[in-house]
């Protein structure tokens, strides 16, 4: 064994002691990227090397958030691809507007920058009162940020292009009070908004969405966990139900891609078209119009 | 641990670069066999409107196929794998390949870094590491670890880069690393020469394996 071989081991033991002591699941990320973070937490701890932190995580809760944050990777942006969320007003609404009322996990929201503008988008088609949005994260402190919505007032403003570029339709500071230096997001865009920590490996289904977004978080997992994931979703969904991955995510080789239709391939949209949970198919779909149709046919 | 899978001495090739290192790629490139007995995988500092337009370039001007790569891919032998705009390309321990949005390494996301230090940790001595003309300083430190772990380290003559500043830094660093006698800079070398260089190593790899294009594993002597 090399001294490479040997971190990878530590960072095996490590993670394991964080799942067993704390119940943080990390151990099914893609690891290269959680080898890095790993690195990464020794530099701001301090420790010597990777099995070092073992006996101060076990010891103790006193790491515990600066540990699931620096392995969380939080980074998020809105109207991050335009293209998508311009898609996601033309295309799916439409869709979605052949339900009565509709319900939406948000997950892996971070900071919760896409949460916002995803309710942007619904109030601008005239659709927010119908939905119920669930918005939820592993690190709760990011779960508290995206609650609190106030975000650095530069980082905000490098925004409004994007969001014009996905076709809004109103002025963009109409949505956020600036006050020094901050971007202090109008409160009715969470109305319908309820907040909660959520972990993908090991909690489980949200029961009868309509639709599912999930953007960046699939690529942090092995394809075990990614599976994993994927079925659940597959469980949440009603029939006819919307999921949206990352860009650089795909159903391709999962245990549910015959489940699903593509709506976009590009932007990873997908329409579930069957499997999973059959019971869940209630009578709020009734009134829906033809399930297996394609959203051109229900775009009326 | 994976098995040692590719022919001869190496299991990859990567490649970074930044400003002026487009040029270096559209004279490369097209000039490898498409039976290049590795996959090569580059990071490049693109604008990310650049990006697309210059996979579809290069792929149509190359034996090889080129193309963005995709998460969790295996990578194959003659492919040419870029890491897409905004995302980091990483070599996984089973040598798939896997994107991640991180944060930004040295300012770049791509970063080079990432790229050289994940395959270097993935593939041990059996990497070639290439870094090509370019501003600051991304590459430097996942070059270093390819040759701390006994990979072959190329770098574009900083003298005759069209930017030095890139892989004079990695120079600068693999010279001190061999001092200290644990590595070092194995070829510095004009584009043409790194071609020159590509061409033969795989030569000396499909000769190695008894044949062009298969290589059947224990070739070596
Ligand atoms: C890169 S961010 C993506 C944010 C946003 N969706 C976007 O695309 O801009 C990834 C998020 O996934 C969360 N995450 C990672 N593992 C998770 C898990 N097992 N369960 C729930 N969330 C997780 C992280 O905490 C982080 O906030």
């Amino acid at each position: 064994m090399d001294q490479a071989d040997v971190e990878q081991l530590e960072t095996t033991l490590f993670l394991e002691a964080l799942y067993r002591r704390h119940g943080y699941d990390f151990r099914n990320y893609a690891q290269a990227s959680i080898g890095r973070r790993v690195r990464r937490l020794m530099d701001k701890t301090g420790a010597a090397s990777v099995s070092h932190m073992i006996p101060l995580l076990l010891h103790g809760d006193g790491l515990l958030p600066l540990v699931v944050e620096t392995l969380s990777v939080n980074v998020s942006e809105m109207f991050r691809d335009p293209e998508f969320f311009a898609l996601l007003r033309n295309e799916v609404i439409p869709y979605l507007k052949t339900f009565p009322f509709i319900k939406v996990w948000h997950a892996g929201c971070a900071s919760g920058e896409e949460v916002y503008s995803l309710a942007m988008v619904f109030k601008e088609e005239g659709f927010y009162d119908r939905t119920t949005i669930f918005a939820t994260d592993l690190n709760p402190l990011v779960v508290e940020q995206a609650k609190a919505g106030v975000y650095s007032l530069d980082s905000v403003r490098s925004y409004t292009a994007n969001y014009q570029q996905a076709g809004g339709q109103a002025a963009f500071s109409d949505y956020y009070m600036a006050r020094y230096g901050w971007a202090v997001m109008d409160a009715s865009l969470r109305e319908n908004v309820t907040f909660a920590p959520h972990n993908l490996a090991t909690d489980g289904v949200f029961g009868e969405m309509h639709l599912i977004l999930c953007r960046n978080v699939l690529i942090y997992f092995d394809r075990s966990l990614q599976n994993r994931v994927l079925r659940l979703f597959d469980e949440s969904l009603v029939h006819g139900g919307i999921m949206a991955l990352g860009s650089k995510e795909s159903l391709k080789g999962s245990e549910v891609a015959a489940h699903f239709q593509a709506v976009n391939a590009k932007w990873r949209i997908h329409k579930k078209i069957a499997g999973g949970a059959p019971d869940m198919v209630t009578g709020d779909l009734d009134g829906a119009g033809p399930l297996e149709a394609g959203l051109e046919a229900c775009g009326e | 641990m994976k098995a040692l899978s590719g022919p001869g001495r190496f299991d990859a090739v990567v490649l970074g670069g930044s400003a002026g290192s487009l040029k270096v790629l559209l004279e490369l490139l097209p000039r490898l066999p498409g039976d290049f007995p590795w996959p090569l995988l580059a990071v490049i500092h693109l604008h990310p409107r650049q990006e697309g337009r210059f996979v579809t370039l290069l792929d149509q001007r190359s034996l090889l196929s080129v193309k963005e790569a995709e998460d969790k891919e295996t990578p194959a032998p003659g492919h040419v794998y870029f890491a897409p705009a905004d995302y980091h390309l990483q070599m996984e321990p089973d040598q798939t390949l896997s994107l991640s949005a991180e944060e930004r390494v040295r300012f770049s996301r791509p970063s080079i870094d990432v790229l050289f230090d994940s395959a270097a940790q993935a593939c041990r001595s059996r990497l070639v590491g290439v870094l090509l003309s370019g501003a600051g300083n991304d590459g430097t430190e996942g070059l270093c670890r390819i040759s701390e772990q006994g990979g072959l380290t190329v770098i574009q003559d900083p003298a005759q880069a069209e930017h030095p500043a890139m892989p004079q830094a990695a120079l600068d660093a693999l010279t001190a690393l061999a001092a200290l006698g644990v590595g070092g800079p194995d070829h510095v070398l004009s584009s043409g020469g790194i071609m020159e260089l590509l061409v033969s190593l795989a030569e000396e790899a499909c000769g190695q394996a008894g044949g062009r294009g298969a290589a059947p594993e224990g070739g070596r002597s």
